[in-house]
C-alpha cells in the first residue's frame, strides 16, 4: 500500500517586505491559485490539505482554523506543521506520507508567512531555554553568528567567502521576479555593510520577507494524467537536534549534525556515491552567508575544509558545476513558513526546465532541497524528473 | 472625472499580547541554580552510563537516553568554543549593545555554555582562550547569578 509521489502544480506569489492590502489569506490563495493553475486542476480535485507557517509570527495562532476557507481545507483531512524553520519542508514531507500511504491522492502543501506583521525577534526568542539560554540569544540570528564563526575557525574560511556568497545570489536573485531582496551587489558592497552580530553583517543575514509558495503532490497514475513534466520525490529524511548540538558536542565530533544525518541517509539509499556529480542543483535553505560553505561539508557533498574553496572557486554560481541556491536562496527571500516549500519548489522548476531567467546552465535530472531551523533541525529532499 | 484617481488606504487592527511566564526549570536544575546561588559553584551533570559530563543540567543523557540525578563539581574555568559580538539592539535582549556571547567548554565537561564576556576587548576574542566565570553579588538561583565569563589573566 504505497505509491510514488511527485509535485504535479507549483505555484509562488512574489516577495516583499511590505503588503499592507492583502491579509494573510488572500496571500495564501494567490499561491494556491497559481499551483491549482500549474496543475491545471481546482479545488474539488484536492483529497488533503497541509499547512504550516511559524506560530506567533503574524500575532495570531491556529492559523490553519482562522484561514480555513482561504485555504480550500473546509470539508477536507490535513494536517498543520509547526516546525520552526524546517516547517516548510515538513509540509511537503507530511504530503508525501499523506499521497505515499495511499490516504490521499492529491495533497495541497502550503506555507506561508507575513513578517511584516508581527514582532519577528520576540516571537523567535521564545524558542530558546527560558532558564539556560534566552537570556544570552538574539532571535535566531546569534546562533547562527556563532556557527558561523566556529565555521571560519576551523575550516580557515575568511570572512570575504561570506561576501561572495552573497553577491552571488543577490545575482541570482536579481533574475528571479519571485525573489525579495533583487538589488545586485558586488563581493566589496557587502563587506562594506554594517555588522550586526560579528561575522555576520546586515547582508550576510537573511531578510524578513512575506509570501506564500504552494505545491500541488499526487500519486504516480494521477501524476502522470495530470502533468507532462511530474517531478518526482524520490526521498526523503529528516534529523532533529539538540540547540546548537547541544552546544558543540558536535563540533568535537561525539555526535552528528543534522546536515550530517540526513546526507548520509540520503546518499546511502540511493547508492549516490558522487554526490556533486550524480546531483546537478542543491536548492539549500541558507540563512546566513556561511551556511552554504559549511553545509556543503557536513552533508557530505565535499570533504571537510572544502566548501569555501568550492565557493572561492565558482562552482557553486547559477552557472558553475554545482550550482546552489539559483533562486538567490534564503539570503535574498525568507517568509519563514514558506521559504523551506520554496526551496523544494524552485529545486522542482530547476528539474521541469522552468525556472526562466535563473535556470541553471548544467542539465537538471536530480536535485536536493533543505529545511532547516526549529533548533539546528534538517530535512533534505532528493527530487528527480524521472523515475530511472 | 473619467480619469479620477481612487485613493486607497489600507486598514489595520493593532493589538499586543502580553505573555508572562514562569518555567519551571526542574529537578537537577534547582540543584544547579541553588549551588551557583549558595556556592558560587557551576555544576555539570554526569551520566552514570556513558560518563559524558553535561552543562547546563539535563536530566536525561543526550547520547544514551539514561536518566540523570547527580551533579559533578567543575571549577568554573574553561574554554571559548565560539562567539559573536551583537551590535543589534532589539526589545528581547538582556543588554545594550554592543556586547559579547560566547559558548564555553567548562573544563571536566563535554557540552557547553551561552553566556556573556565580560572585562575583554572584543579585538581579543579569541576561539582557545581560556575564561573564568564572575558572579554577581546579588544572587537569585539563575543563569543571570553569573555576570559573565572574563578571560583568565596570564600570572607573570
Ligand atoms: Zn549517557
Amino acid at each position: 500500500m504505497t505509491q510514488r509521489v511527485a509535485i504535479v502544480g507549483i505555484g509562488q506569489t512574489n516577495h516583499s517586505g511590505r503588503r499592507p492590502y492583502h491579509n494573510d489569506g488572500e496571500v495564501i490563495y494567490d499561491a494556491i491559485s497559481a499551483a491549482l493553475a500549474d496543475a491545471q486542476l481546482s479545488i474539488k480535485d484536492i483529497d488533503n490539505v497541509i499547512i504550516g507557517d511559524m506560530e506567533l509570527f503574524e500575532g495570531h495562532s491556529l492559523n490553519d482554523a482562522m484561514l480555513l476557507d482561504y485555504t480550500g481545507a473546509e470539508g477536507r483531512s490535513g494536517f498543520k506543521m509547526n516546525t520552526g524553520g524546517t516547517v516548510g519542508s515538513m509540509n511537503v514531507i507530511s504530503g508525501w506520507y499523506n499521497v505515499a500511504s495511499e490516504f490521499s491522492d492529491t495533497t495541497l502543501v502550503i506555507g506561508w508567512e507575513k513578517h511584516d506583521e508581527g514582532p519577528t525577534t520576540s516571537a523567535i526568542t521564545t524558542i530558546w531555554d527560558p532558564a539556560i539560554n534566552r537570556p544570552f540569544e538574539v532571535g535566531a540570528i546569534s546562533g547562527l553568528a556563532m556557527i558561523s564563526n566556529a565555521y571560519m575557525t576551523r575550516s580557515g574560511c575568511p570572512l570575504e567567502v561570506g561576501a561572495i556568497v552573497r553577491a552571488q545570489a543577490s545575482d541570482n536573485a536579481a533574475r528571479n521576479p519571485k525573489a525579495h531582496l533583487r538589488e545586485r551587489y558586488t563581493v566589496q558592497d557587502v563587506m562594506s555593510a554594517r555588522m550586526v552580530l560579528y561575522p555576520l553583517n546586515l547582508l550576510m543575514i537573511c531578510p524578513t520577507s512575506l509570501g506564500a509558495c504552494a505545491l500541488v503532490l499526487a500519486g504516480e497514475k494521477k501524476a502522470r494524467k495530470i502533468n507532462k513534466k511530474p517531478v518526482w520525490i524520490r526521498d526523503h529524511a529528516t534529523a532533529h537536534q539538540v540547540t546548537r548540538g547541544m552546544d558543540f558536542m558536535a563540533e568535537a565530533g561525539k555526535i552528528d549534525t543534522s546536515m550530517t544525518v540526513t546526507g548520509r541517509k540520503i546518499f546511502q539509499r540511493n547508492h549516490i556515491t558522487k554526490p556533486m556529480e550524480e546531483i546537478q542543483v542543491f536548492e539549500m535553505y541558507d540563512p546566513c552567508a556561511f551556511c552554504q560553505p559549511a553545509w556543503l561539508e557536513e552533508f557530505g557533498l565535499c570533504e571537510a575544509g572544502q566548501g569555501w574553496r568550492l565557493i572561492e572557486k565558482g562552482v557553486t554560481a547559477r552557472e558553475g558545476s554545482f550550482p546552489v541556491s539559483p533562486s538567490g536562496g534564503t539570503l535574498c527571500t525568507n517568509a519563514i513558513g514558506d521559504t523551506a516549500t520554496v526551496r523544494v519548489a524552485e529545486a522542482a522548476l530547476q528539474l521541469r526546465g522552468d525556472a526562466g531567467e535563473h535556470q541553471v546552465t548544467r542539465e537538471v535530472k536530480m536535485a536536493l532541497a533543505s529545511g532547516y531551523g526549529g533548533m539546528y533541525w534538517t530535512d533534505l529532499l532528493l527530487l528527480s524528473n524521472t523515475l530511472d | 472625472m473619467a480619469n479620477e484617481v481612487v485613493k486607497k488606504e489600507p486598514m489595520f487592527t493593532e493589538g499586543y499580547v502580553i505573555m508572562p511566564y514562569k518555567y519551571s526549570v526542574g529537578t537537577l536544575a534547582s540543584k544547579f541554580f541553588i549551588e551557583i546561588r549558595d556556592h558560587k559553584k557551576i555544576n555539570g551533570v554526569k551520566c552514570p552510563k556513558c560518563n559524558i559530563v553535561i552543562v547546563p543540567p539535563r536530566s536525561v543523557c543526550i547520547k544514551c537516553f539514561n536518566k540523570i540525578e547527580d551533579l559533578v563539581e567543575l571549577s568554573g574555568k574553561g574554554t571559548l568554543v565560539t562567539y559573536t559580538v551583537a551590535h543589534y539592539d532589539s526589545a528581547v535582549q538582556a543588554m545594550k549593545p554592543p556586547y559579547a556571547i560566547g559558548v564555553i567548554k567548562l573544563d571536566g565537561a563535554d557540552t557547553a555554555i551561552t553566556h556573556f564576556i565580560g572585562e575583554v576587548d572584543f579585538k581579543e576574542l579569541k576561539a582557545g582562550m581560556k575564561l573564568e566565570a564572575v558572579f554577581n553579588e546579588t544572587r537569585n538561583a539563575n543563569i543571570l547569578d553569573i555576570k559573565y565569563f572574563k578571560p583568565v589573566k596570564n600570572k607573570g
